[in-house]
Parts: structure tokens; sequence; C-alpha cells
């Protein structure tokens, strides 16, 4: 190789330059890390004037004179003499270890170290060495990072109990008791609950054993969508005074959706209910909801409902409604889709297994509600992808006049 | 749920002899007594287990209910000794482990033949009359430096594993959760440990007792052993010329021998 030039000479010279103060002694001495030998007890041997810069002592106060762990606070000296001491002992060496060192005004000096323990020819322990770095910095970020982790978990706790609040709020807080009726709820929130769902249902009474049962899902999640199901809930409420039929409910519910200043659809289905001889009267309406299932004493599963659009989207949505009759021994659930679409990978739950679950549930609500919502969250073994509403209703036991 | 289990116990040597069980104190695990245990696997049927919330503990056994006190760590012990159906159990326990021995023999005397107690103090901070070593500040100190320096108390030891060719045997069979535990379970095991008081107990051991103790020990000074002997009936004292509190580890030589020496005097009384 030749060198010509006056650049290749600079480069040269400052070569040179380097190896002289790149020497091992002075290397040592000046490395950007402290660096530290102690006997395999811990009594301090050499030090080399970076850490001792940093912990203001001279090597007088600290070679042959001061322990690794007269160094340490007294947290960190039981932690090295439990910790660190054995596994230096077990496996020659140990990395990244956080400690503080005192300084010699008494103040705390954070640092991670390395240490290894070399060893004799005959295997014996002869000295630990160990190299300190600054932490300073990455101390305060660790704290910071520990703050925020606190921080993120308690807001963490608060979404969830706001959404519950709030969840709590679209649904009865416990079913009412009817005379008469056997009905039995559940919601189960999407994930761990930290958001509030768009799944709702309501049960309230429109005259002497009168009543409106309801079940519904406004699309999305979140606050926003709570609002929106708030509307839904207390509009299907306002629409039911006085006005007996389901279909005309929705169609009303859809004109206050299309006309509010959302984007929002929803799906609802409306049963009214009037207690007849020993078991009710139920007219049903739906808006773009899955169908209810009506089970019947006999063991034939019928879906009901009507048939209707989607709410909030179209002008002029019409609904029809279906007439039928609760006879003691039958039963009628409504779910939300979060039952049948609650998936698996790409496996979806599905109307077969929703069926086949109703079919194998003993006949009565309260088993029929525990044992759907059951199957769904077995399903996605335990953390559902959506909400999941479901009601069930059947004639309560003695009601026959 | 069997304790065998969720501790993690590991049975070698004799399975006829009399049973030795070592119990590994705050910090690490049962691998600790590696350069020990091994030594009386010849005559004696050796066992060890990891502490909950160590080594290869089932982290489902964790309970903050029961080990609130070192009672809990004690049931452990007996419960262990009871699922194995042992008898004449000679305890070899470290540090905290020390005491939850001692407490463990107190409880049910006839399941014992001795007790080795490497590094036991029965109370960690100073009292009026009593030196542990540790003033109240100190242990708050500790305590403080364990909640605020979480990731460093955590993650301190990283899972190196490194090939000793000297030793080939070291480091292959050493697990990763070597001297690591759960922060929290760490956290209040310390603040259990540190702030307990056994000194009540020593009094009432009727167990044939050996402390061995490190002439330098920061964790469990001289005078601390000293007064473990002192308050347990007929105790012998055996002080090693080592510094720490692993005597198991720093002179396993020394450790062994000072137990050898004593196992006569554990020897289990013909029925």
């Amino acid at each position: 190789v030749t060198r010509t030039g006056p650049s290749s000479d600079r480069a040269h010279s400052a070569f040179l330059d380097a190896l002289v103060h790149d020497d091992p002694v002075a290397l040592y001495d000046s490395a950007p890390c402290g660096f530290l030998t102690t006997t395999p007890d811990g009594l301090v041997v050499k030090t080399n004037a970076t850490l001792r810069t940093w912990l203001g002592r001279e090597t007088a106060d600290l070679a042959g004179v001061a322990t690794f762990g007269d160094l340490l606070t007294v947290g960190g000296r039981i932690y090295y003499e439990t910790h660190l001491a054995p596994s230096l002992l077990m496996q020659d060496q140990v990395r990244e270890v956080a400690l503080d060192l005192v300084r010699a005004d008494g103040t705390h000096f954070p640092v991670l170290l390395n240490a290894s323990l070399a060893r004799g020819e005959d295997g014996s322990p002869r000295a630990v060495r160990i190299a300190v770095f600054d932490a300073t910095e990455r101390r305060r970020y660790e704290r910071d990072l520990l703050e925020a982790k606190e921080r993120a978990e308690a807001s963490q706790r608060e979404a969830v109990a706001l959404a519950r609040t709030l969840q709590q709020t679209l649904i009865p807080p416990t079913p009412p008791v009817i005379p008469g009726l056997d009905l039995a709820a559940a919601y189960h929130p999407a994930g761990h609950g930290a958001e509030v769902g768009g799944d709702f249902y309501d049960v309230f009474r429109v005259g002497a054993d009168e009543w409106v049962v309801t079940l519904g899902d406004v699309c999305g999640k979140g606050y926003d969508a709570a609002i929106v199901t708030a509307l839904v809930r207390h509009t299907i409420r306002a629409l039911s005074v006085g006005e007996r039929s389901p279909a005309r409910v929705l169609s009303g519910l859809d004109e206050v959706l299309n006309r509010h200043d959302t984007d929002r659809f929803c799906t609802a289905v409306v049963l009214y209910l009037v207690r007849r001889d020993d078991g009710w009267e139920v007219t049903a309406a739906l808006g773009g909801h899955p169908p209810a299932l009506l089970l019947h004493a006999d063991g034939q599963l019928e879906p009901v409902g009507g048939r209707g659009p989607l709410l909030g989207i179209l002008d002029n949505a019409t609904f029809a409604e279906q007439h039928l009759r609760l006879r003691p021994g039958d039963l009628l659930l409504l779910y939300t889709d979060g039952v049948i679409e609650g998936g698996r990978g790409s496996d979806m739950f599905g109307e077969e297994r929703l069926l086949q679950t109703v079919r194998d549930a003993p006949p009565r609500p309260a088993e029929l509600v525990a044992a759907v919502v059951g199957e769904v969250l077995d399903f996605q073994a335990g953390t559902l992808r959506d909400d999941v509403a479901v009601v069930a209703l059947g004639v309560a036991d003695g009601v026959r006049p | 749920v069997a304790k065998v289990d969720q501790l993690n116990v590991s049975t070698s040597g004799a399975p006829g002899g009399q049973p030795m069980l070592f119990v590994h104190g705050f910090g690490c695990d049962q691998h600790m007594w590696r350069a020990v245990a091994p030594a009386f696997e010849g005559d004696h049927h050796v066992v060890a287990f990891d502490v909950v919330g160590a080594g290869g503990s089932d982290p489902a056994a964790w309970d903050p209910e029961r080990y609130s006190s070192l009672e809990g760590y004690a049931d452990d012990i007996l419960e262990v000794v009871r699922e194995l159906d042992l008898r004449d159990v000679v305890v070899v326990g470290h540090s905290v482990s020390a005491m939850t021995a001692v407490l463990a023999a107190v409880a049910e005397p006839d399941r014992f033949a001795g007790l080795v107690l490497v590094g036991p103090s029965p109370r960690y901070v100073d009292d009026e009359g009593y030196r542990g070593g540790f003033s109240a500040t100190d242990i708050e100190d500790l305590l403080a430096s364990l909640s605020s320096n979480y990731l460093g108390w955590s993650t301190a030891m990283a899972p190196v594993i490194m090939g000793n060719p000297e030793r080939p045997a070291l480091g292959a069979e050493l697990t990763a959760s070597f001297c690591r535990m759960d922060p929290e379970i760490a956290q209040q095991f310390a603040r259990v440990t540190f702030l307990s008081d056994c000194r009540d107990a020593l009094p009432s051991v009727r167990t044939p007792t050996l402390v061995i103790q490190c002439q330098q020990d920061v964790i469990a000074p001289v005078e601390v052993g000293e007064y473990v002997a002192r308050e347990i009936p007929g105790a012998r004292l055996a002080v090693l010329d080592a510094t720490g509190h692993c005597p198991h580890l720093s002179a396993p030589e020394a450790t062994i021998a000072a137990i050898r020496d004593f196992l006569p005097s554990a020897a289990p009384v013909p029925a």
C-alpha cells in the first residue's frame, strides 16, 4: 500500500496518535466506564480513575480498605449478598445489574454493571472484575416508565369501571319481576370490558299485564355509540306509551335515527306482550336484527319476529310484525349478533351451534341464557370479540288461572 | 394441588437413607446447594425444593395472604415433609429459610432429627439489647429500593448461562430462572423476611441444632449466629473462615465438613 497526499498523511499521524492514547494503561484509567477489581470476597483491589472521579473517592479510601458492599446502599448490599454474589459463584458472570453506588458525599450514583469472576488454573475463584456504567438518565427514564405504567394501569381500571357504569345505564340493573312471565337476561362486554358496547336490552310495563321487551345493537362501540344506544332505548320507551304495535314503534325509531345527527345505524327486536289465559300473546317486530327463536314445548324451533330493514338507513322503511302465542313450556330467545358472529379464528359460532345449544339447554329461561352465554364464552376462550346480549322468556310456572 | 409439585421438589441420593431437606433462602433457588448437597447423596435421601416464587416453583402457588408471615413458608416445609412422608428429617436451611425451618421444627418436633441453620438471623433490625445488624431505616431503604428499582430488581439477573471449560457440568443445568423472582413476590418476601422477629421461637426448639456462620457476613453477622446458638438449647456453632452470606457456595468443603461433623447428633432415634 502506498500512501500519498496530505490527507492520508493526516490519517496516518492520527492513527499513531490514537495508538499512544489508547495504550492499555491509559485506556484503563480514562475509559468511558468505571473499572473495579475485587477479591472473590469483595475486597476492593483496584479501581480506575473514571470510577474514582464518579464516586469522589481516592485510591487510598478504596484499595485494600473498602469492600464492594461498602460502596453500595444498604438495599444494594443485601441484593449483592443474596443475589449477585451467589450468581457470580454459580455462573461466573452477571450482566446489566442495576444498582446505586454511594459517593463519598453520601449521594447515590445509579449504575448498570457487568461483572465476571476470574478463576485460577485449579478452578478456584481469584478475582471479580466489575465494569460500571453511568445509568443516571436511564434510571430516571425507567422510573418514568414505571410511573407511566402505573398510571396507565390506573386509567385502564377507571376506563373499565366507567364503561361498566355506562353499560349498566343501557340495560336494566336487574330484570324486572313480571307476574306470569319468567324472564332472564345477560350481557357480556367484548374483550376485557374496557369499552362500552352497543348492545342493549330493556323490559318495561306499558299497561296492566302489558309489557314491552326489546333487545338491540347499535353499530360500533365506545362512548359515541353509547349515546346513540341511550337515544334508541329511550325512544323505544317513549314511543311505546300508547302505541301497541312494535312495527310502528320501529318506524318511529327509524325516523328518529334518520333525523338524528348520527350515521350510526341500529338493529332491534321489539316484543309487545299481553297476558291471556294461561300464557302470553306476543306481537313481534324487528329491524335488521337476527330473528328471535321460539322453542315450542314439543322441541320445535321457529324463527320469529317478522321482517324489517336496518334502522336509521332508509327513508319510509316498513316493518312487518308477527303475532304469536307463548304457551306454558314455550321459550322465546332474543339475542344480538355477537352470539352467532363470535369467532374463533375464521370459525364462527354460527346459527347451527346456537340452535343446538337451545335444543340441548334445560327448558327454563335462566338456564337457557346461562347455556347460550356459556357456550359462546367457551367457544371464544372467555374473551369475546363482540359484545353479547341475550334475553329469554317463558310462561312462569303456576300461572294457569 | 400437591406442594411437592408446586415447589419443584427434587430428590436424589439413597432412598432408604435418612432424609436431608435443603431449603434455600431469599434470592436464587435450590441450585444454590449444588456444591454441598451431592456430598450427602451416598448415605442420605437428599431432598430440595424451590421456595414459593423462586426458581421453578409454580407461580400459581403464590398467595399473598398465606405468605404474609414466615409461618406460611414454614407450613410449606411441613407440607413437603408430610407429602413425601419423611421422618427423622435433617433440615438444612439457609438465611430466612433457616428460621422457617426452626418454626417448622417447633410446630412438629417429631418429624425432625436435626436442624442445620446456615447464616440464620432471627431478627435483622436492631432492638434494645439486640444487634441484628440493620437499623429500621436500613430496612426501609431496602424495601424502598425494592419498590422504586422495579426494573433493576426484576431483571437484574440476565439469564446468562456460560460454558465453563473447567467445570463443564456447571451452567448447563442451571435454569434461566436462577436468581429471578417476580418483583411483587420478591418485594413481599423481602418485607416479611427483613421485618420478621423469630427470637421467641428459639428457646422452644427441641431438635439438635447446628448453626453455620461465616466469619464475615453483612446479612447475618457473627454475633447474630452466636445469639441463635445461645438461645436454642444445646445448639452448636460452627464459625467458618469465610466471607459472605453463602458459605455453601463460597466455602462448600468447610460447610460439608461442619454438617458431617454434626450428623451423628442428628441420627434417627431407634424406635
